[in-house]
C-alpha cells in the first residue's frame, strides 16, 4: 500500500460520508456536541434541583420522566452530555497521544526501548479491559477523574502497538532513509517523514474507541467507581434506575443516551475507516455509480 | 589516489557471522563518473550506503571512508548529520518511494538547504526554483508548488537528483537511479548526471547492474562479487579487455545482436538471503 497522500484522502472522502449510516453517525454525533455545549439553555429544569414529583413518569413538563429525588431525567441527560461526551473525548486524544508516542518510539528507535514499552503494553493487553480498569480505579479511589485515569491505563496499549506496525513499515521506506541521508536527525525523520504517513490509521482506531471509551467509562460509574452523586453522569444514572426498576425511564433515557452515542461514534470510526482504506472507498464508488 | 574526492579502503561490513563487504576499495575523482556494477546481492548498495555513513544494526564495520579528511566511519551522529546531504548526498532506485508523498517539491528541496546552509525562506525557495530548471523541470517556478504524485517517473527522479545537489554536495552516489525508468527517460536522467557531475566538477558513484549504462557515461569501473571488488579500471579497458573471468563472464551475458543463444548462467550466489534489506539505523 502506498503511503496516503492528503490530496487523495480528501478526494475520497465525499464518496464515504454520502452511505446513510455515515450520515446519521454524523448527525447524532453533532446533534450530541450541540446538546452539551448548550446543556444550560435547552434544559428544561435545573438537574440537580429535587423540586419535582418523585419518580413521575415521562409526561408534559418533565419529557423523560423523574428520579427517586425528583429531578428532572432530561435535565439530567443534557448535563450529562456535559461530562460524559468531553471525558471520553479527552480520553481517547490523551490515550492516542501516550500510545501514539510510545508506540512511534518503540517503532522507530526498536532495541530495547521498543522491547520495554511494547512488554509493558502486553503486559495491560493480558488483563480483561474491564477487569483492569476496576481494579485501577478501585486501588485509586472512586472519583472521576480517577476513572479516567483508570481507562487511560488500559487503552493506551493498542493505540502503541498500531502506531509501532506502521511506524515499523514507514521506517524502511526510502523517503524516510532518504531525510537521514539529507542530514536531518532521527527526531526530525520521525516527525516529518514518519508520522504524518501513519496518522490515517490511527484516527480510525481513535474514532473507533470513542465509543469503547464511553462505555467503559459510564461502566466504571455504573459500578460506582466513577462519577459520585449527585452529579449527573450518564453510567451513574443507570446504576440509581436499577434501584427503582418499575420505573423504567430512570435507567432507560441514560442507556439510550450512551447507546446512541456510542453508535454514532462508531458509525463515523466505520466511515472513517472506509474513506480512508483505498479498496473499500472503490467499492463504495462503484456502487454509487 | 591523493585526489579523491571519496575514498573507501578495505571496507568490511559483517552482520553476525556473514561478511558481507569483504575489503572494498573504491576512490571517486571530483568530475568523475565511477560506475559500479556486479550481481545483486554483491554488495553494490551496501557499499553505497556505508559511504554515507549508514550501516545495519548489529553490522560491525572495518575500514576507512575518507570525505574531505575525516573517517566517516568514526564520526558521532551529529557530526555525521551535518556531512550527510551538504558534502555527500544519495540518489535512490526507485523516484516512485524516495520523495515525501505528503509535502511539496518545494518543501522537500528547501528544508535541508535551510538547515545546512542556513538560508532564508525566500532564498533557498529561489534556489529552489534554478536547481529545477537546472535538471531541466519545464516550468520550475510553479512545479515547486507541486507534489511528487504530479511528476512522471522520469521527472520525480530529476527532482530527487536536485534535492541531492541543493547543498552543493562534493559527492553523489546514486543508487541504481535509472532502474525504474524506462529506456527513453534513462537515457535523459543520466545525460543529465553525466552533464552535472561535468559542469559541477561533482564525483559521482553510479550502482548498476546495468552494463549498458555502465558504458554509456561512466569513466572508471569496478566489477563487484560477494563482497570483494574484482576488477577496477577505466571503463575503455574494464569493458573491452577484462582481466577477470567474472568479468568477462557478465559482459558474455549481455545480449547482444538478435541471436538465438540463450545468455550462460554465471555460477555462485549472493552470500545472504534477504540481503538488499534497507539497513536501520538507531538513535
Amino acid at each position: 500500500m502506498r503511503p496516503h497522500s492528503g490530496i487523495r484522502v480528501l478526494s475520497r472522502l465525499p464518496e464515504a460520508w454520502r452511505q446513510p449510516l455515515a450520515v446519521v453517525g454524523g448527525v447524532v454525533a453533532v446533534a450530541w456536541l450541540l446538546i452539551a455545549a448548550a446543556a444550560p439553555l435547552l434544559a428544561p429544569h435545573d438537574p440537580l434541583a429535587q423540586d419535582l414529583p418523585r419518580l413521575a413518569s415521562p409526561g408534559p413538563g418533565h419529557w423523560f420522566g423523574t428520579d427517586q429525588l425528583g429531578r428532572d431525567i432530561l435535565s439530567r441527560i443534557m448535563y450529562g452530555a456535559r461530562v460524559s461526551i468531553p471525558l471520553t473525548l479527552l480520553l481517547v486524544v490523551l490515550s492516542l497521544l501516550i500510545g501514539g508516542a510510545l508506540g512511534a518510539c518503540a517503532g522507530y528507535f526498536g532495541r530495547w526501548v521498543g522491547e520495554g514499552i511494547m512488554r509493558l503494553a502486553d503486559l495491560v493487553f493480558a488483563f480483561p479491559t474491564v477487569i483492569l480498569a476496576m481494579v485501577v480505579a478501585a486501588a485509586l479511589g472512586a472519583s472521576l477523574t480517577n476513572a479516567v485515569l483508570a481507562v487511560l491505563i488500559v487503552a493506551w496499549p493498542s493505540y502503541a502497538r498500531v502506531t509501532r506496525g506502521l511506524v515499523l513499515g514507514m521506517r524502511e521506506r526510502e523517503f524516510v532513509l532518504s531525510g537521514r541521508l539529507l542530514g536531518f536527525s532521527a527526531w526530525r525523520s520521525l516527525r516529518v517523514d514518519v508520522l504524518p504517513n501513519v496518522t490515517g490509521p490511527i484516527l480510525v482506531l481513535a474514532t473507533l474507541d470513542i465509543g469503547t471509551a464511553l462505555l467503559l467509562l459510564s461502566g466504571l460509574s455504573f459500578l460506582g467507581l466513577g462519577a459520585k452523586p449527585p452529579s449527573a453522569e450518564w453510567g451513574a444514572m443507570v446504576a440509581s434506575g436499577v434501584e427503582v426498576f418499575d420505573s423504567w425511564w430512570v435507567a432507560t433515557f441514560p442507556g439510550l443516551a450512551i447507546l446512541t452515542v456510542v453508535l454514532a461514534f462508531n458509525f463515523l470510526g466505520d466511515t472513517l475507516r472506509d474513506a480512508l482504506d483505498p479498496r473499500t472507498a472503490r467499492a463504495i464508488k462503484e456502487r454509487a455509480l | 589516489m591523493t585526489s579523491s574526492a571519496l575514498s573507501v579502503e578495505d571496507l568490511r561490513v559483517s552482520i553476525g557471522e556473514q561478511e558481507i563487504l569483504r575489503g572494498v576499495d573504491i576512490a571517486l575523482a571530483p568530475g568523475r563518473v565511477h560506475g559500479l556494477a556486479g550481481e545483486s546481492g554483491s554488495g553494490k548498495t551496501m557499499t553505497g550506503l556505508a559511504a554515507l555513513g549508514l550501516l545495519p544494526h548489529g553490522s560491525r564495520t572495518a575500514g576507512r571512508v575518507t570525505l574531505g579528511g575525516r573517517n566517516l566511519l568514526d564520526l558521532p551522529q551529529r557530526e555525521l548529520n551535518k556531512v550527510r546531504g551538504r558534502e555527500i548526498a544519495m540518489v535512490f532506485q526507485d523516484p516512485a518511494t524516495s520523495l515525501h508523498p505528503m509535502l511539496t517539491i518545494g518543501r522537500q528541496l528547501t528544508e535541508h538547504m535551510r538547515h545546512h546552509l542556513g538560508l532564508g525562506r525566500a532564498e533557498a525557495r529561489a534556489r529552489a526554483i534554478d536547481l529545477l530548471g537546472q535538471v531541466r523541470i519545464p516550468g520550475p517556478a510553479a512545479a515547486v508548488d507541486r507534489y511528487p504524485h504530479q511528476f512522471s517517473g522520469g521527472m520525480r527522479q530529476r527532482v530527487a537528483i536536485a534535492i541531492a545537489l541543493a547543498c552543493g554536495p562534493k559527492v553523489l552516489i546514486a543508487d541504481e537511479p535509472t532502474t525504474a525508468l524506462d529506456v527513453t527517460v534513462q537515457a535523459g536522467v543520466l545525460r543529465l548526471l553525466r552533464g552535472l557531475c561535468d559542469d559541477l566538477g561533482l564525483a559521482v558513484l553510479l550502482v548498476t547492474h546495468d552494463l549498458g549504462v555502465m558504458s554509456a557515461v561512466a569513466d572508471d569501473v569496478s566489477v563487484m562479487k560477494d563482497g570483494l571488488v574484482v576488477e577496477t579500471g577505466p571503463r575503455g579497458r574494464v569493458l573491452r579487455e577484462p582481466d577477470h573471468p567474472y568479468t568477462r563472464a557478465l559482459l558474455d551475458a549481455l545480449p547482444r545482436e538478435p541471436s538465438a543463444a540463450r545468455p550462460g548462467v554465471i555460477p555462485g550466489t549472493p552470500p545472504v538471503e534477504g540481503f538488499d534489506a534497507l539497513p536501520k539505523e538507531g538513535s
